[in-house]
């Protein structure tokens, strides 16, 4: 009974050590490959489309409203401490270090990540990765590839225009609402918000968060168990551990960039 | 061959719009654009006492931005507090017997320079110090000698 449970421990940690092993293999193949797609940018641009433009009216629309609550939320506190004015730098600061990148990645995680382990995982349940492979066309390179680099570059523009978007409607809420000085919230977020810091910092995350995206939901349909309940399963998991991923990340990277 | 060339245009599109919303960050949100201004010409002031004045703090006269601290340093000889700050280059007419004070914007909020211009016909130049400043003054000090002075009233 004790060594049966002991087994079954055993087992499920040589599975994990087993899974992230493949995950890493997967990914050297796939930036092994970077170069091919590289100089075929077909490849890649019909996935900045699928992962890019097919998620801008979610991250537009997102952004506008994240930063519309952050207007009126950040606008009743400081009003108490008369620093209405400073709404520009809370609006501005709190998007692009933080809800930008994060919001971003788990947006992506689930409009776009699950469609691409879905779209993997069938591509292997079908079979039609084996069929390439007989072929002789590497699947990793042909498929998997483009995918990567389109998340890895489609996600910091993402971020920015969901930082962008959501500074607007601060600006629209705060001044054009509750009438603080236009003049004011932008000098005051010009002076307070650095492009190194904060602007550079933001990119480098939603950078590091499109390779995990990506890179978790590439692994979970390329290592799905190919049935469609199969399929189901890793779509499910893709968006879970990408999202944990992106918020333990950005714990790490927060701890590594502002804690000195 | 048209629709390829469709998601071509929407990618593009799409990268686009990601480049110009960097650059809004870049030049609308964040001190890019104010903080990288290498115009204009340096005044040096030596304090006793900077209390927490930063490197980008502003240079105001009669209450108007005119300036930033570009550096603050240490001189060991002295033991002055070192202050280079950059006069935009219009105001090129700062008598040469000006006042520097380190003023504190409100109770709490940050620490800026102040200029008090003086009554003297010579202008200072790129390079030049000033004379005559004023030391930070820090509410600790302040709350302790006015209790001091307090207590030796009675």
């Amino acid at each position: 009974m004790l060594l049966d449970g002991l087994a079954r421990l055993g087992r499920s940690g040589i599975g994990a050590a087993e899974r992230l092993g493949r995950a890493h293999l997967l990914l050297g193949a796939m930036l092994m490959g970077a170069g091919e797609v590289l100089r075929r940018p077909r490849l890649l641009s019909a996935q900045l489309y699928n992962i890019g433009v097919l998620s801008l009216l979610i991250i537009g629309v997102s952004g506008l409203f994240v930063g519309m609550v952050l207007g009126l939320q950040g606008y009743i506190t400081l009003v108490q401490f008369g620093a209405a004015e400073s709404l520009g730098v809370v609006v501005a600061a709190a998007l692009v270090r933080e809800l930008g990148p994060v919001v971003t990645a788990l947006l992506v995680a689930g409009r776009a990540g699950s469609a691409l382990t879905a779209e993997i995982g069938l591509m292997k349940a079908t079979e039609q990765l084996s069929g390439l492979e007989m072929m002789a066309v590497d699947p990793v390179r042909r498929i998997l590839t483009p995918r990567f680099l389109g998340g890895i570059i489609a996600m910091p523009l993402l971020a920015a225009i969901f930082s962008a978007v959501g500074v607007l409607g601060g600006y629209f809420v705060g001044v054009g609402l509750l009438g603080v000085d236009a003049g004011a919230f932008w000098s005051q977020m010009q002076a307070k918000v650095d492009f190194q810091d904060d602007i550079l910092n933001g990119v480098i995350k939603s950078v590091a968060f499109g390779v995990v995206v990506t890179w978790i939901a590439l692994f979970q349909g390329y290592d799905t168990v190919p049935t469609s309940e199969g399929v189901s399963r890793s779509t499910t998991r893709s968006v879970v551990h990408a999202a944990l991923a992106v918020l333990g990340l950005d714990f790490v990277l927060t701890a590594l960039m502002y804690g000195d | 061959m048209g629709r390829q060339r469709g998601t071509e245009i929407l990618v593009g599109l799409f990268m686009a719009a990601g480049f110009v919303a960097l650059f809004f960050l870049a030049m609308q949100v964040s001190n890019l654009s104010a903080g990288a201004s290498t115009e204009g010409y340096r005044l040096t002031a030596r304090f006793s006492n900077v209390g927490s004045l930063k490197v980008r703090a502003p240079v105001t006269m009669a209450g108007v931005r005119i300036g930033r601290v570009e550096s603050v340093s240490f001189d060991k000889d002295s033991y002055e507090a070192v202050v280079t700050l950059r006069i935009d280059p219009s105001v090129d007419s700062i008598p040469d017997d000006t006042f520097a004070n380190i003023f504190t914007a409100g109770l709490l909020g940050e620490q800026y320079v102040g200029l008090e211009p003086g009554g003297s016909p010579d202008h200072l130049r790129d390079g030049d110090t000033i004379a005559y400043t004023q030391a930070a003054l820090v509410l600790e000090q302040m709350i302790g000698q006015f209790l001091f002075n307090r207590a030796g009233g009675d």
